[in-house]
């Protein structure tokens, strides 16, 4: 067992894990913020992405050591006093999400993609979400909204 | 923007309706729990003392098992239980049912060998289940099946539909001589044959559907539980039809009283068919939670979902289209070979048989058509419904043949199929291949996609793309589906076992709020929002007081589940139907109240009125009375607000339309883009366009997958090659364009909303679109055909095999 610290959502947690544990399984059972969710075993879906210090990182992808001391934003930390992301609401005005599945994830490197790139074309969008698949949506709804909720965030 | 719920995008200003009633573009009610993390998806699912299975699988096609000792697992660390086929063969387990039968020619029906919850003696795929080892953890679970020895005496295996009925072939099932498990055919064959004899011009095709593999983005899960002091059982599942999932394993597979047995399938992410369908996980954890007195949970990962979800489509035909000279269709002659799989699945047998060659007639008059399909077992994971099943086989047959017949007889695309049309005022319209189609206008969705797809542009397009070294081309698919399922007498006498009629109940609170109890699924099909709708625009009742309940056998009545574009055509019409009841009954109770007679109210815009009056009684004050019953004519009057409704739809429901692809073709490299996708489809009565778009956008893009990049590969010995996200190429946001999708609307016939359905036709219309661009893009190098996935190694090879670039 090794003890990691992190900040999740704001929140200090410190917990002993297993060094084998991976990011994903932390936070979805340790933590029990099942938001985030686990698609594949390949790191191709990227329903697992959360925000590691900014990044969209792959949380199946990484050992929860190596979020030690890191600042993590999960899907559950994205509203603020029950009021929307700008993203998330781009993504509810514009039906950018179905089945809700793959919608952690694509919301999190959306917000990645719109912090680094505010004025990002829809091709950029669409290279830029490479690494998140949807089976629902044909991806269609959720390059408007990623395009609406990049506007938005530029305020 | 104000929260009306109302578009303002000016581009669908046209369809903006005032309410939240039907027509308008309603944000779903749904979102805010997905949007925030809050979804419950059964992986999100734990329950107190809960164990963990890990599956032990034959890591090769066909074998016979020799060996299989598991003591040195059952003393690993954490173990509690490690069970086999034989412990399945001690408890007299059953195996996993098919739902509908086949009688093939001269009455011979389907063989239907036993499929097994965990592999007896022998395996038929790789995948198959052999044993599954429960401990306290998942990784000492899966630690432990390294221990198992099991010795499998690897035989020779049929890995395809062709090396499957070659001579001598190895048999998957002895029950099965030369693997066919049944041989169908539906038709005229000797008015076919007729027709045949006096053609101008006949169109031929050998044409494969490739198989693909559904990868709903959540992998399949079950977490069983069983309370030792009731009996009762509770299962939460990834279904798409937790009351099926219920019967089905309940009366055939463990044998428990189906009252003792709840099924909840929580939020579901994404099912396009593969949650249908009884798997064996599901069955064995339920039967080892009882047998171990604690909870046990499976959650596959997903190269488990490669090897063992159902697979789709696998086809391979010939077909022949006969055409007189003036390119009217004179008849259709198609045989078809359908890969099955190891084992018959739940819906194996209907898929390429019922869900197929009914829609051989597409939206032409062909009067004479002749179908033989033979079923055919091979050493690969079952084959069963998957986004369209059985309808985008026979459309991509069908489009593909009339496009070829078109380049052979010289005609145009759209003038041999403006020919050919079935016209407006010929409905209802008997085809040759059983299907009675009820409404459609094929002309109209035909000219509003030629207008929307800017197709009197398209030569300037083509000239310009010429001038960058890329070929450019057109493809057409005016296709037509049949969905809405079923009838339940129509599906009786084709060989469905059971009824697929729907049921709704609602249930009206004091405070005038309504619970929707359907017994329809919705796992991204945003019911919630829909149905809604449908009770704000009849009750009148605001969105934020209705409440849509699915997805629990212990809440809901019974329900068949959602599949076959079903859920508004048969389960939205339950529900008019519960609701008309509650309007009758609500009448009744306002007459009382207003000491009016029954016949004199009205009920309107949310409140039942007297007519000829300006009395009024708001549904609500109705609705609290009902429950608060004073003075309440107790004879002819019984207290409380709640209906139910079954309903079992009159036929099927025909959806069509044209779908034009546009592509770019790179001569030298064979890199094919689509550039333009238009969609006008005729999918009856929209409730919310933002969400029918929605489903247009997602199924066009599945179709674009198995078009342009998705293939199951199996290796001649059976080896799954296209195992993970690696090998098998899922569509991406950068493989796909924006896309161009309208309606143009005729109303269904036989059900109160003439909606038609709108899950499919998607993936039904646009594969045929994408192939015949690219034929047409590389017609003038000599290319008369491209299989699917035209990926740039296949066209590139197409291009070769004319001649090359030129
Ligand atoms: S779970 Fe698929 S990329 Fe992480
Ligand atoms: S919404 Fe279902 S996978 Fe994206």
């Amino acid at each position: 067992m090794t003890e990691v610290t992190m900040t999740v959502n704001g929140k200090s947690v410190t917990a002993d894990v297993e060094p084998d544990t991976l990011l994903a399984d932390f936070i979805r059972q340790n933590l029990s913020l099942t938001g985030t969710h686990v698609g594949c075993d390949t790191s191709q879906c990227g329903a697992c992405c959360v925000l590691v210090d900014g990044d969209s990182m792959k949380s199946c992808t990484m050992l929860a050591v190596q979020a030690d001391g890191a600042e993590i934003t999960t899907i559950e930390g994205l509203a603020t006093n029950g009021t929307f992301h700008p993203m998330q609401q781009a993504f509810h005005d514009n039906h950018a999400l179905q089945c809700g599945f793959c919608t952690p994830g694509m919301l999190i490197s959306a917000i990645d993609l719109a912090t680094k790139n505010p004025d990002i074309s829809e091709s950029e969008i669409r290279h830029g979400l490479e690494g998140n698949l949807c089976r629902c949506t044909g991806y269609h709804n959720i390059v408007k909204a990623v395009k609406a909720g990049a506007d938005a965030m530029r305020g | 923007m104000p929260d009306t719920g109302l578009d303002t995008d000016l581009e669908n200003a046209e369809q903006v309706v005032i309410g939240n009633g039907i027509g308008a573009r309603v944000r779903r009610k749904e979102d805010k729990r997905f949007l925030t993390g809050k979804g419950r998806y059964a992986d999100d699912i734990n329950r107190p003392g809960q164990t963990h299975a890990y599956f032990v699988r034959s890591q090769v096609a066909h074998a016979d098992i020799k060996n299989l000792d598991t003591s040195a697992a059952e003393k690993a660390e954490g173990v509690i239980a490690v069970l086999t086929g034989a412990d399945v063969a001690a408890d007299e387990l059953g195996g996993l049912p098919c739902g509908w039968g086949i009688m093939g020619k001269n009455d011979v029906p389907m063989h239907e060998p036993p499929h097994p919850i965990l592999a007896i003696g022998t395996v038929r795929h790789v995948g198959d289940p052999i044993a599954v080892v429960i401990a306290e953890t998942k990784k000492q679970a899966k630690a432990a099946a390294q221990l198992i020895d099991v010795t499998l005496e690897e035989k020779p295996a049929v890995a395809n539909i062709r090396a499957a009925l070659a001579d001598g072939a190895p048999l998957v099932h002895d029950g099965a001589p030369g693997n066919v498990a049944f041989d169908w055919e539906i038709g005229d064959r000797a008015a076919m044959e007729e027709a045949f004899a006096n053609a101008a011009h006949v169109a031929e095709i050998d044409i494969d559907n490739n198989r693909l593999i559904p990868n709903a983005i959540e992998p399949r899960v079950a977490v069983a539980e069983f309370d030792t002091g009731t009996g009762d059982y509770t299962l939460f599942v990834t279904s798409q039809n937790p009351h099926v999932h219920r019967l089905l394993i309940a009366a055939f597979v463990l044998h428990i009283p189906e009252e003792k047995f709840r099924v909840v399938a929580p939020d579901v992410g994404g099912g396009f068919g593969s949650k249908i369908f009884p798997y064996p996980e599901e069955s064995v954890v339920t039967w080892a939670a009882a047998k171990l007195g604690r909870p046990v949970k499976w959650t596959a990962e997903r190269s488990e979902s490669f090897m063992t979800d159902a697979h789709g489509r696998d086809h391979v035909s010939h077909a022949e289209l006969a055409l007189d000279k003036d390119g009217k269709f004179l008849a259709l002659k198609v045989s078809t070979l359908a890969n099955l799989g190891g084992y018959v699945s739940a819906f194996g047998g209907a898929v390429p048989t019922f869900l197929y060659a009914p829609l051989l007639a597409g939206t032409y008059t062909t009067p004479a058509i002749y179908c033989e399909v033979k079923g055919v077992f091979t050493h690969t994971v079952p084959v069963d419904a998957y986004r369209g099943a059985g309808r985008p086989e026979a459309t991509y047959l069908l489009e593909r043949l009339v496009d070829r017949a078109a380049r052979e007889t010289g005609l145009s695309q759209v003038d041999i199929r403006r020919k050919n049309f079935i016209q407006p005022d010929a409905f209802p319209y008997q085809t040759p291949v059983a299907s009675c189609y009820d409404s459609g206008d094929y002309e109209a969705t035909l000219s509003s996609a030629l207008k929307k797809a800017d197709v009197d542009g398209f030569e300037k397009r083509k000239a310009d793309a010429a001038l960058r070294g890329k070929k450019r081309g057109l493809g057409f698919s005016t296709y037509l589906e049949a969905c809405g399922v079923a009838p339940s007498a129509v599906a009786g006498q084709l060989g469905a076992r059971a009824g697929l009629y729907e049921s709704a109940v609602v249930r009206v609170h004091p405070t005038g709020g309504v619970t929707v109890f359907t017994g329809t699924h919705s796992h991204g099909q945003s019911h919630e929002t829909t149905f809604a709708q449908l009770v704000n625009d009849r009750l009148g009742v605001g969105l934020e007081h209705i409440e849509v309940v699915h997805g629990d056998t212990a809440r809901i009545q019974f329900g068949m589940g959602t599949y076959g574009s079903r859920s508004l055509a048969v389960g939205g019409e339950a529900l008019i139907r519960a609701m008309d009841k509650v309007i009758e009954k609500g009448k009744k109770i306002a007459a009382h109240l207003m000491e009016a007679s029954e016949n004199d109210i009205e009920f309107e815009g949310g409140s039942f009125k007297v007519t000829g009056t300006d009395k009024e009684t708001p549904f609500g004050a109705v609705a609290f009375a009902a429950y608060v019953p004073h003075n309440y004519p107790l004879e002819t009057l019984e207290p409380g607000l709640e209906e139910t409704a079954f309903f079992d739809p009159l036929n099927f429901t025909f959806p069509g339309g044209c779908h034009i692809c546009e592509v770019e073709v790179d001569p030298a490299t064979g890199v094919t883009e689509v550039v333009n996708f238009t969609a006008v489809d005729d999918v009856g009565r929209v409730i919310n366009p933002m969400i029918v778009e929605g489903q247009v956008h997602g199924g066009v893009t599945q179709g674009i997958g198995q078009a342009l990049l998705e293939g199951c590969v199996y290796d001649d010995n059976g080896q799954l090659l296209t195992g993970s996200y690696m090998d098998y190429t899922m569509p991406r946001a950068d493989n796909v364009p924006s896309y161009n999708v309208g309606t143009e609307l005729t109303l269904c016939a036989h059900n109160t909303l003439g909606v038609k359905g709108v899950g499919e036709v998607g993936a039904i219309g646009s594969p045929p679109a994408v192939i015949n661009a690219i034929v047409d893009a590389l017609s003038d190098l000599g290319v008369t055909d491209v299989s699917m996935p035209a990926t740039s190694q296949n066209v590139w090879r197409a291009i070769q095999a004319a001649g090359g670039a030129k």
